[in-house]
């Protein structure tokens, strides 16, 4: 058994857990944060993308006790209240359909914009497009996502 | 109703035609939309996974389980023997595809038992530890093997007209091709899952992630040995169907049902995506050999077609999906004399299934790549092939089937794209670019779509609903419909509040359930607005009509004097809350609920006769893509994509362009870059998505323009005068494949590239070197 300490969502948390658990079963099943999502168990799809001090990582890869001492944000973390400008805007540009990536997909594009915008380097269409290459999402073909991180891009 | 009428009458719509979002959209943005695995578990619920057979073909001679009762955490272990009903989990309870196989292995991926335990990682831990001794035997993997060995899973079927055998050699020109069409995995982001929860009186409620909630009552309680009405099923949302949830979630909740009567505790069962890719079918894969006759024209006399399809070990759907194959493999064209042949080959692989399209892709993609080869061995543009060969007026306006094509908007809507893709001068450019460029080539294609919308079994084109009206004036909505992304949910609430005159958030809308309406039809042949939106509209028109005559008691106001609008009721001269009008009804002893029924009119089909008129109507659409192709790698990049496509007038424009542009996406995906790929042992080598290349964001050409075709509606009383959506878009990625030939084609004149699906970049350099000759 592992000692678990976590900041998670602003809130201190400590458990117990088997050596071996996962990140995002440590999320899910230990806080209930059922919005970290399970597609492919193998960190292909991004479905379980969270920040791990402020970093996207794929918790399905990343294991609880290597994340211990971390600040970890997941989607029910996002915004304080409200919606997060990337929230707002894939509700605005309709950024998903079955809705099962999209917390993946919004925790990648919310570190991708704070990426581009800490270094000066311009996020433009092909740059985002590229930056979602480990984010699957099987139903929007990705036309609104993109559109959804441009706007949200200006506003954050 | 005149269109006119319609048209005029949308000034008056207020929710109907608005592009609303997603009914889930803001908890699908805040993680707060719970699927099944993120339900809060009932106390006590166990795990479950699985244990499959290690062979595609043989039986099993020996089954060790001890090793895994003894393993921590593990409660039991199911077997065959443990079913007290019937083990079979087939659509239409043929008897050919056992929940658990007792002995017998058909495909590599059975399950053979399931390990029940305190957690999943245990239950998935012990499943390694069962001692399996098999006898194998030599197993059937592809089509050619089961060609060879003759077998399969139903008998071959075909429309006829005419003698193409005669007919063929007396045209001016003959052609003969044959090419292969790949299958597809589904990729649901949500994987197959299944919660049971035992109830008292032998009852079972099953949370099934399923496109078909019904059918997973049926064989749940067959396999418990229960009536159906001991059973539950229900769905709030799914992560995603594609037709991968239609006959194939039943399984899982079988399984789930099985082990909590076993143990009296709640079971889930949740599939690991790589055991989901192995032990679930997909989209059918073919053979397709045709002959076909010509004018110098370039338009069809005469067509023979066969097209063999990989069914997999057992039945399932496979006689629809077929069906429809040869329901589409006239796309848009008439052929005066055809035969359209399909084999429907058993192999011993996974179950191949419903995938959105439903076969029609399959018919559609032989269609566009005959008009291909003519045009190329012609010297012509395959546009003007395409268009030469359309359905049109009298004596070209039957189908193989013998249905008319009464409402073609063929000739105008791709007239249109034609003029705003500006084919012609893009033509003109491509020949210049690939005069000049030794290595890229590029290539253009317009296709056009024609899909035929209804389900082709007549008696599922039925759907009911439930809605109630609160005493506050607020609705419940229910209806037999499943949302798996598409916006079924939010297109069958806005025509509720329309009808109320309320706004959105009036509609309550509540989980798919079994107990709320019965004997549902999947949903599925994009059908799930047709006839769920009619059923709803039925029930509201049943409660206002009570309300009516209410009022006509209550205020001596006839109905042409009330209207429900801006959240009001009109009443004469009198204003009042929808809730107030509810409450004074109420008071009165008016009955505020209603169940409504719909049945889709005018649809016959005679399979035995192979004729009728199996469709509704027809939903059309075409697609202009531009692609370049690196002659030295086979390496591929979609330069533009110009869509124009039939919703008829549409209830949702932005749930319905999303669908178009998804399903373009998701048919590019099958003729591009997603591979499958089974060894001789019959083992899927490709059961993830590190080895099965799912389109990620760049490969979407960033130029992507999408338009609906403003026509005048739906010619038939559908609601509101839309148009299904779900899959006719996914055949708009034809236009790909067919710009990928294009672009090879320019190799050489009067050559046919030998171009299988998918196209990736082997498949393209061996088109290549077949149309070069080794020249390049």
């Amino acid at each position: 058994m592992a000692e678990v300490k976590l900041t998670v969502n602003g809130k201190r948390v400590t458990r117990h857990v088997p050596d071996e658990t996962l990140l995002v079963e440590f999320l899910r099943e230990e806080l209930r944060l059922t919005g970290t999502h399970v597609g492919c168990d193998t960190s292909q799809c991004g479905a379980c993308t969270v920040h791990v001090d402020g970093m996207a990582v794929k918790s399905c890869t990343m294991l609880a006790a290597s994340a211990s001492g971390s600040e970890v944000t997941t989607i029910e973390g996002l915004a304080n209240g409200g919606l997060h400008p990337m929230q707002k805007a894939f509700n605005d540009n309709h950024g998903l359909q079955c809705g099962f990536c999209t917390p993946g997909m919004i925790m990648t594009a919310v570190d991708m914009v704070r990426r581009y915008k800490a270094s000066g380097e311009r996020l433009d269409e092909e740059a985002i497009r590229h930056e979602l290459e480990g984010n699957i999402c099987r139903c929007t073909g990705y036309h609104n996502i993109v559109k959804s991180i441009q706007q949200a891009a200006g506003e954050m | 109703m005149d269109l006119a009428d319609i048209i005029s009458g949308d000034q008056r719509l207020a929710v109907v035609r608005q592009p609303i979002a997603h009914d889930s959209a803001v908890k699908h943005v805040t993680g707060q939309a719970a699927y099944i695995d993120d339900m809060r578990e009932p106390t006590g619920t166990l795990h479950l996974a699985p244990g499959y057979a290690p062979i595609a073909a043989g039986r099993v001679t020996a089954l060790d389980l001890e090793p895994i009762l003894k393993a921590p955490g593990v409660v039991a272990v199911l077997t065959a023997e443990d079913i007290p009903g019937h083990n079979d989990i087939s659509p239409k309870e043929v008897g050919d595809d056992p929940a658990i196989t007792p002995e017998r292995v058909n495909f590599y991926g059975q399950v053979l038992f399931c390990v029940i335990a305190e957690t999943r990682m245990e239950a998935r831990r012990a499943v390694k530890l069962a001692r399996i001794a098999t006898a194998p035997s030599m197993p059937v993997i592809d089509v050619d093997d089961a060609l060879v060995a003759n077998t399969t899973v139903l008998p071959e079927y075909a429309f006829v007209r005419g003698d193409p055998i005669v007919e063929i050699p007396q045209a001016p020109r003959e052609i003969t091709g044959e090419f292969r069409i790949g299958g597809q995995e589904h990729f649901y982001l949500e994987g197959q899952i299944a919660l049971a929860i035992p109830g008292e009186d032998g009852d079972m409620y099953v949370h099934s992630s399923t496109q078909h909630p019904t059918e997973v009552q049926h064989v749940v309680a067959h396999a418990l040995a229960v009536h159906d009405n001991a059973v539950t099923v229900e769905i709030r949302r799914m992560g995603g169907g594609f037709g991968g949830k239609e006959s194939q979630a039943t399984q899982w909740a079988v399984l789930a049902a099985l082990a909590a009567r076993k143990t009296g505790r709640p079971c889930k069962l949740r599939l690991d995506r790589d055991d989901d890719m192995i032990m679930t079918g997909k989209r059918h894969d073919f053979r397709v050999d045709y002959n076909v006759g010509i004018g110098k024209d370039g338009v069809i006399r005469a067509l023979d077609v066969t097209l063999a399809a990989r069914c997999g070990h057992s039945e399932d759907l496979s006689l629809g999906v077929i069906d429809r194959t040869m329901f589409h493999a006239d796309n848009s064209y008439f052929y005066p004399t055809c035969r359209i042949l399909t084999r429907r080959m058993r192999t011993n692989t996974v179950s191949n299934t419903a995938f959105r399209g439903f076969g029609g892709p399959q018919g559609m993609l032989f269609a566009e790549r005959m008009m291909d080869h003519i045009a190329y061995v012609t010297g012509k543009d395959p546009l003007e092939v395409r268009k030469a060969n359309f359905y049109s007026g009298s004596g070209r306006d039957r189908t193989p089937y013998g249905m008319r094509v009464e409402d073609n908007i063929l000739h105008e809507l791709v007239g249109e794209l034609e003029r705003t893709s500006e084919y012609w001068d893009r033509r003109k450019a491509l020949a210049e670019f690939n005069a000049a460029s030794p290595v890229l080539k590029k290539g253009l294609a317009l296709t056009p779509v024609k899909f035929g919308i209804s389900f082709t079994l007549i008696q599922l084109n039925q759907a009911g609903a439930l809605v109630h009206l609160y005493r506050d004036g607020s609705i419940s909505l229910n209806h037999g419909g499943t949302e798996m992304g598409q916006g079924l949910f939010i297109k069958v609430a806005q025509v509720v509040a329309e009808e109320f005159g309320v706004g959105i958030d009036k509609v309550k809308i509540t989980a798919t359930s079994t107990a709320l309406v019965p004997n549902t039809s999947p949903t599925a042949a994009s059908s799930g607005t047709d006839l769920n939106a009619q059923a709803a509209l039925v029930a509201c028109r049943q409660i206002k009509e009570r309300l009516f005559d209410f009022i006509q008691e209550t205020w001596n106001v006839g109905r042409d004097r009330v209207q429900f609008r801006d959240d009001r009721v009109i009443v004469g001269n009198r204003e009042m809350k929808l809730g107030e009008l509810a409450t004074a009804a109420y008071e009165a002893r008016v009955q505020l609920s209603a169940a409504g029924y719909y049945k889709t009119p005018k649809i016959t089909w005679d399979r035995a006769k192979a004729n009728g008129r199996p469709f509704y109507y027809f939903a059309y659409g075409a697609a202009c893509s531009e692609v370049t192709v690196d002659t030295m790698t086979g390496e591929m990049r979609v330069d533009r994509v110009d869509i124009r496509h039939d919703v008829g007038k549409s209830l949702n424009p932005a749930i319905d362009i999303g669908q178009i542009e998804g399903g373009f996406v998701q048919g590019m995906g099958w003729l591009t870059g997603e591979e499958l790929v089974w060894d001789s042992a019959g083992r899927l080598r490709t059961h993830a998505p590190s080895t099965y290349k799912i389109p990620t964001a760049s490969d979407v050409p960033a130029d992507f323009r999408v338009a609906l075709h403003e026509s005048g509606g739906n010619r038939e009383d559908s609601i509101y005068r839309s148009k299904a959506v779900g899959e006719p878009p996914l055949m708009l990625a034809i236009s790909v494949f067919s710009a990928i030939t294009d672009a090879i084609a320019s190799l050489k004149p009067a050559v046919m590239p030998r171009l299988d699906a998918p196209a990736t970049p082997e498949a393209i350099m061996r088109a290549i070197r077949a149309t070069t000759g080794g020249d390049m």
